[in-house]
C-alpha cells in the first residue's frame, strides 16, 4: 500500500509523517511520532482510552485515520505538565485517587481538559455525562469524578 | 484490530466524490464521514471497502439550511453541532433533546447525522426522528439527484434503498409549527449505549384536542417507523393519562419486535407501550 505524506502539529510541534491510510491515528501518535501516553484498549470506540484533542475537540484517536490528520492542531497526554510541573487535573487525579494502574488515565485527563476548556463552568450532572464517555477497570469512577470536579477549579483558579 | 489496506481518496467537491464512487462502484467503496460506525467496522474487518472516499473536506455539506418550512442539514453536521445550531421551531427543540442520547460527547464530536442515517442501525436517534417526522433524504450520484421519503429509505436493519453509486447530501426535516408538543425516551442499560427501544412522539393541540399525532419506535424492529395505530387513538382526543395508556397498548400490539440472545421480543413489547406512554406526558407537559 502506498503511503501518505502527512503534517500536523503535536502538542506544539510540527511533525511530517509518512503513513498507510489504514493506520489509526492512535497508532500513528504512538508508532510513528513516538508518544505513547495515548492509550489502546478496545480500538473500536468503546473504551476512551485513546481520547486526545484534535482542532479544540476531544475525540477518539483510535476512530480517526492519521491521514486525516493532515493540518491538525493535536494534544495528547504528554502537553499536559510542564516539566515536572503537572497540569491542574494532574495534581487532582493524584491528590483524590483518581488512578490506580493508570491505563485509563491519558484518556480521562484528555476528554476532562478538552470538555473542561470548552466548558470551565460544567456542573457535576454534566460531568457525570461526560465520564461516562470513558471505561476505568480499578477506581469505580468516583474518585475520577472527585479529581475532575477539583481539577475544574483548579483550572478556574479557585483554590 | 487493524483495518485491512485500503485506498484513501480526498475529493475536493461533492461532484468528484460522486463520480469517485462511479468508478471504484465495484471494488467495495464506502464513503468516509465521521467514521465512528465505519472504522470500528474496519476495525472488526465487518468491513473490508477497497477504496474510501473522505468527505470530510467538504466545507459545503457541513451547513444547516432553513427555507420554505423545511430545514436541510448537510452531511457534514456532526451530532454535537445540533447544540449550537440555530434551528427554526419546535424541529430544533426537538433535535437538541434527541441529540445527546447518541452515544458519548467524543463520539458526536466526529459522528454525522446524514452517516447514521446511512448507517442505518435500527436503534439510531436520528433514524427514529428521520422515520417520525417523515424526512426527506437528498441523494446525489454522477449522473443525479434524486430525494427519497424516509418511509422507503430503510430497508432492514442497517440497509438502505441508497445506491452504491450514490452519495447522500443531506436531509430534509419540515419546520413543525411553534407549540408542537413533542417527547422522547428511550431505554438503555447504560448511559451512551444503543437504545433497546425508543419512543419518539409529536403532536399539536388545536381547542383542546389533539392533532397532527405521530408516533414513532426505534431500536425494536429492524427499522424505526411511524406506527398509525398508536397515533389512531390519539386523533381528536383530549389529552389523558388514561388515553396515553391506550396509545401506548395500541403501540405495542401493532409492534413485531426483534428478538436476541438478552432480549425477548414480548420486553421489547413492553418497553415500547411504557416509553410511548411516558413520552406522550412528557409532550403533554
Ligand atoms: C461507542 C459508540 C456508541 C455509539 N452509540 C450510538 C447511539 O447510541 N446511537 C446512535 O445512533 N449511534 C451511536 N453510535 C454511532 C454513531 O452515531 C455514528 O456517528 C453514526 O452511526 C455514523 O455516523 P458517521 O458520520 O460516524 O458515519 P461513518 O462511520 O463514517 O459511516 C457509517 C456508514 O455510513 C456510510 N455513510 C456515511 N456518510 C454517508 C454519506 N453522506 N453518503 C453515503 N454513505 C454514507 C458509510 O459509508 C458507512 O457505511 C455509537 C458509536 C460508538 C463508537
Ligand atoms: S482505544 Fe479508542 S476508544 Fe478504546
Ligand atoms: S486506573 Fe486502571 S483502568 Fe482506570
Amino acid at each position: 500500500m502506498s503511503k501518505i505524506a502527512v503534517s500536523f502539529t503535536l502538542n506544539g510541534r510540527k511533525v511530517e509523517v509518512e503513513v498507510e491510510p489504514r493506520r489509526t491515528l492512535a497508532d500513528v501518535i504512538r508508532d510513528d511520532c513516538g508518544l505513547t501516553g495515548t492509550h489502546t484498549g478496545c480500538e473500536h470506540g468503546v473504551c476512551g482510552a485513546c481520547t486526545i484533542i484534535v482542532n479544540g475537540q476531544t475525540v477518539r484517536s483510535c476512530l480517526m485515520f492519521g491521514a486525516q490528520a493532515e493540518g491538525a492542531e493535536i494534544r495528547t497526554v504528554e502537553s499536559l505538565s510542564a516539566g515536572d510541573t503537572l497540569h491542574p487535573l494532574q495534581e487532582a487525579f493524584v491528590q483524590h485517587h483518581g488512578l490506580q494502574c493508570g491505563f485509563c488515565t491519558p484518556g480521562f485527563l484528555m476528554l476532562a481538559c478538552g470538555t473542561l476548556e470548552a466548558n470551565p463552568q460544567m456542573d457535576e450532572e454534566e460531568m457525570r455525562d461526560i465520564l461516562s464517555s470513558n471505561l476505568c477497570r480499578c477506581t469505580g469512577y468516583e474518585n475520577i469524578l472527585k479529581a475532575v470536579k477539583d481539577g475544574a477549579e483548579r483550572m478556574r483558579g479557585e483554590p | 484490530m487493524k483495518p485491512a489496506p485500503f485506498t484513501l481518496h480526498r475529493p475536493s467537491d461533492v461532484a468528484e466524490a460522486a463520480q469517485l464512487l462511479t468508478r471504484f462502484a465495484d471494488d467495495e467503496v464506502r464513503i468516509l464521514a465521521g467514521g465512528q460506525s465505519l472504522v470500528p467496522m474496519m476495525a472488526f474487518r465487518l468491513a473490508r471497502p477497497g477504496h474510501l472516499i473522505d468527505i470530510n473536506g467538504l466545507g459545503e455539506l457541513a451547513q444547516i439550511t432553513q427555507s420554505d418550512g423545511a430545514i436541510e442539514i448537510g452531511a457534514l453536521v456532526r451530532h454535537n453541532d445540533i447544540a449550537s445550531a440555530e434551528i427554526e421551531g419546535a424541529t430544533g427543540a426537538l433535535l437538541k433533546k434527541v441529540m445527546p442520547n447518541i452515544a458519548h460527547h467524543p463520539i458526536r464530536a466526529r459522528g454525522t447525522i446524514c452517516g447514521s442515517l446511512a448507517h442505518a442501525d435500527p436503534s439510531s436517534e436520528w433514524c427514529l426522528s428521520a422515520a417520525t417526522l417523515d424526512a426527506v433524504l437528498l441523494a446525489r450520484s454522477a449522473t443525479g439527484k434524486r430525494e427519497i421519503a424516509a418511509r422507503d429509505w430503510f430497508t432492514g436493519a442497517m440497509s438502505t434503498s441508497l445506491q452504491a453509486d450514490e452519495l447522500l447530501t443531506g436531509v430534509r426535516l419540515p419546520v413543525l409549527p411553534e407549540g408542537t408538543r413533542f417527547g422522547f425516551q428511550e431505554f438503555s442499560r447504560r448511559k451512551g449505549d444503543f437504545a433497546i427501544c425508543a419512543a419518539l412522539v409529536v403532536f399539536e393541540i388545536h381547542y383542546g384536542v389533539i392533532e397532527e399525532a405521530r408516533i414513532g419506535i426505534g431500536g425494536a424492529e429492524d427499522h424505526p417507523r411511524r406506527i398509525a395505530e398508536g397515533e389512531a387513538v390519539l386523533k381528536g382526543q383530549r389529552p389523558s393519562a388514561e388515553l396515553f395508556a391506550r396509545a401506548g397498548a395500541a403501540v405495542a400490539a401493532a409492534l413485531d419486535p426483534m428478538e436476541d440472545h438478552s432480549t425477548k421480543a414480548a420486553y421489547r413489547r413492553d418497553l415500547a407501550c411504557d416509553l410511548v406512554e411516558g413520552a406522550l406526558q412528557e409532550a403533554a407537559r
